[in-house]
């Protein structure tokens, strides 16, 4: 059977089961999504938006759609995911499930730092009020998660509140018995004036096939202060597709940082609103990879209201037979004067074989307004590979120097130290180097 | 030190090398000039490694080495320095930590351990004041939007931390005013000695007011077509360079 009816099937049997434990309006979402998908299916590369990008190799495994054997994993086992040394609260599921003995949450009078279980049931305002809200609804992928999805992380900061350390989560798959699908989703609600940080990340620790679809979706208040940073360095058995969303308000400043180093096959959709005048919006990433590994960055930054400002910045180096996909769509609509967009997509090939497919789609209804996009593709220039080796530096430190400094400016934005200490080593890992490769040069 | 024996050098299927002979040994300046297009810069880039050049002939040995099938940092941990024309600009890369690598590579291949930070600091700083350069410099992202004059005091200053038994300066003139000029050639005449060798490719004298050669050469359409002391540049310099088109031609 097809994955697609296979799913379909799946929902059917769960629908009744769940029926009596989640609100109406939870039923009437899943319903809805679970439409949206069988109508439309997944998506294909006749699909524009898709066009660069096959689902097929990842579809047509047989996956199961919850896990049965979960590992019982110890903290030891899952902290080399996280963020080291870094005082966080923690969101740990473990093949769909919430672990409470490896995750550390809060529940506060200013913020919470949860899962969305409970939330289904209906009992919580803000989930009503937001869940599903900012999603595209009418996007397949999108409709397939909100049909299926049961849990994921739910944080919700007040009013004014500062959220006084990172949030970590991440997602583990630890069974090995069979390939595994799964529907996770995150809820951040950051109300006017507060202000919190995120990691997230998706991890396998089997060697089957794993296929995530998470859906995430991000409200920033008035004034409010979001980052959201994403760790992809998964096994070469997984497809991860990512589609987040996040609409801003007025003055508000939001960042969502997508740092991919490995996986099968990962798509990221990245959509941001402005709501509110006098925002702005800011998006890096590094893509370095090797492999057969993809990865594809499609961003969306819709300009509906004046005065705001948004920065892409998509920096990619790819070898062996890796490939990447950017496309980059800004959209001013037509009462948004004063935008002030920006978008930057910079890449190297080291091979023959590695490609990248790369598309600035800019489409402006205002007239007074500054956007600006450029993307190269290009090669390590030899000349300054020469010009190291001539004063003693090996060809292979060489080229990380030169990749390090093309990679410089990504990482700009984040200021927990560790975190960038820890992607920076990702980097010289990634290399192969040993340097000393530190901020000044990134 | 350096033996060149009938080289011959292509590239893109053209000649631009033609069987050259040189010897320099140590404790000897040399200075090679010659009209443009003569094969200078190339003959500089083949010493340093460079692949893009075919070597079709002849021999090039280092210390009684055979350098001919060693990478470009490997010839640099046997000692051999090339200061270039144009240095290449490397945004996001510190002199510092620049320098520090090379050094430190130089001295892996040699089989000794990293040189401990503070005496790296301290060397920095002496080779800093030889090239009266600022301190902020070492910050800075390396020939990143460097004047002409800062990008070559940069070369020596890189030469002078690296200690080259051979160092070849590629027009190290150009584009320095006569200030620039004075402190980069105050800071090779400081770092010569009887153990060390330089080899100027220059097209003016001016240069050689300050580092006096003990040979000058002629390079000419691939070859070293005349050889003498000081007293060649300074002909050079008054006559040009039709006479010795009209003695070979002759």
């Amino acid at each position: 059977m097809k994955l697609h009816d296979k799913l379909i099937n799946a929902f059917e049997n769960l629908a009744q089961n769940r029926a009596a434990s989640e609100s109406e309006h939870s039923s009437k979402l899943r319903a809805q999504g679970i439409a949206v998908f069988k109508s439309q299916g997944f998506p294909t590369t006749k699909d524009e938006e898709w066009k660069y990008t096959s689902l097929n190799k990842s579809i047509k495994r047989d996956y199961n759609f919850s896990s049965e054997y979960s590992l019982d994993l110890e903290p030891e086992d899952v902290d080399r995911f996280l963020c080291a040394r870094v005082d966080s609260y923690k969101l740990v599921f473990v093949d769909g499930v919430f672990s409470t003995s490896l995750s550390n949450t809060t529940e506060q009078d200013k913020f919470s730092v949860s899962t969305l279980k409970e939330a289904y049931q209906g009992n919580s305002e803000v989930f009503n009020q937001h869940y599903g809200s900012l999603a595209d609804a009418k996007l397949s992928m999108v409709g397939l998660n909100t049909a299926f999805a049961e849990e994921g992380a739910f944080v919700h900061v007040k009013a004014g509140a500062v959220v006084d350390k990172l949030i970590q989560i991440l997602y583990i798959n630890s069974d090995s018995s069979k390939a595994i699908m799964s529907q996770v989703r995150n809820l951040f609600v950051v109300e006017d004036r507060a202000e919190v940080q995120i990691l997230e990340r998706h991890q396998s620790l089997s060697d089957d096939y794993v296929f995530t679809n998470v859906v995430t979706e991000t409200s920033v208040g008035n004034e409010a202060n979001f980052k959201h940073f994403k760790l992809q360095n998964d096994q070469d058995t997984a497809t991860l597709v990512d589609s987040t969303f996040v609409k801003q308000g007025a003055k508000s400043s939001a960042l969502v940082d997508t740092y991919s180093f490995s996986g099968e096959l990962t798509r990221n959709n990245l959509h941001f609103e402005f709501a509110g005048e006098h925002a702005e919006a800011h998006m890096d990433a590094i893509t370095l990879l090797k492999g057969a590994t993809l990865v594809d960055h499609h961003t969306f930054v819709d300009h509906a209201v004046p005065n705001c400002q948004s920065n892409q910045l998509y920096k990619g180096i790819y070898d062996e037979k890796s490939k990447g996909v950017f496309n980059g769509k800004v959209m001013v609509r037509k009462d948004a004067q004063k935008t002030n967009a920006f978008q930057q997509n910079n890449n190297l090939l080291l091979t023959d074989f590695a490609s990248i497919d790369t598309k600035p789609q800019l489409e402006i209804f205002a007239d007074d307004v500054a956007c600006s996009h450029g993307c190269t593709i290009g090669q390590l220039d030899e000349e300054a590979l020469f010009y190291m080796q001539s004063r003693g530096i090996p060809l292979k430190e060489a080229k990380a120097f030169l990749m390090f400094a093309f990679a410089g400016g990504t990482l700009k934005n984040i200021t927990i130290p560790q975190l960038k200490e820890q992607l920076i080593n990702l980097v010289a890992y990634e290399l192969k180097v040993d340097l000393e490769l530190n901020e000044a040069t990134l | 030190m350096l033996k060149i024996q009938d080289l011959r050098v292509e590239i893109e299927g053209k000649e631009i090398i033609k069987g050259l002979n040189l010897e320099i040994n140590k404790g000897e300046v040399h200075a090679i000039m010659g009209p443009n297009g003569a094969g200078k810069s190339t003959l500089s880039a083949v010493i340093a490694g460079r692949e893009e050049y075919e070597v079709t002939g002849g021999t090039i040995e280092f210390d009684g080495k055979d350098i001919m099938d060693l990478a470009p940092e490997e010839r640099a941990h046997a000692g051999v320095f090339l200061s270039f024309q144009y240095p290449v600009e490397i945004p996001g890369v510190s002199v510092t930590n620049f320098i520090k690598t090379a050094l430190n590579e130089s001295r892996k291949a040699k089989g000794l351990d990293p040189m401990p930070a503070k005496d790296l600091l301290k060397m920095m700083r002496e080779k800093q004041q030889l090239l009266e350069m600022d301190k902020q410099f070492m910050s800075r992202s390396i020939n990143e939007g460097f004047s002409g004059g800062e990008k070559k005091r940069n070369e020596i200053f890189q030469m002078a931390m690296l200690d080259p038994k051979l160092a070849i300066l590629d027009e190290t003139d150009s584009g320095l005013d006569i200030d620039a000029l004075r402190i980069v050639a105050n800071g090779v005449n400081k770092l010569k000695n009887q153990d060390n060798a330089v080899m100027i490719i220059t097209h003016y004298q001016r240069l050689l007011d300050h580092i006096i050669p003990d040979f000058v050469h002629v390079l000419y359409d691939g070859k070293i077509v005349k050889s003498g002391d000081k007293s060649l540049a300074l002909e050079l310099e008054k006559r040009g360079y039709d006479w010795i088109k009209q003695e070979i031609e002759a």
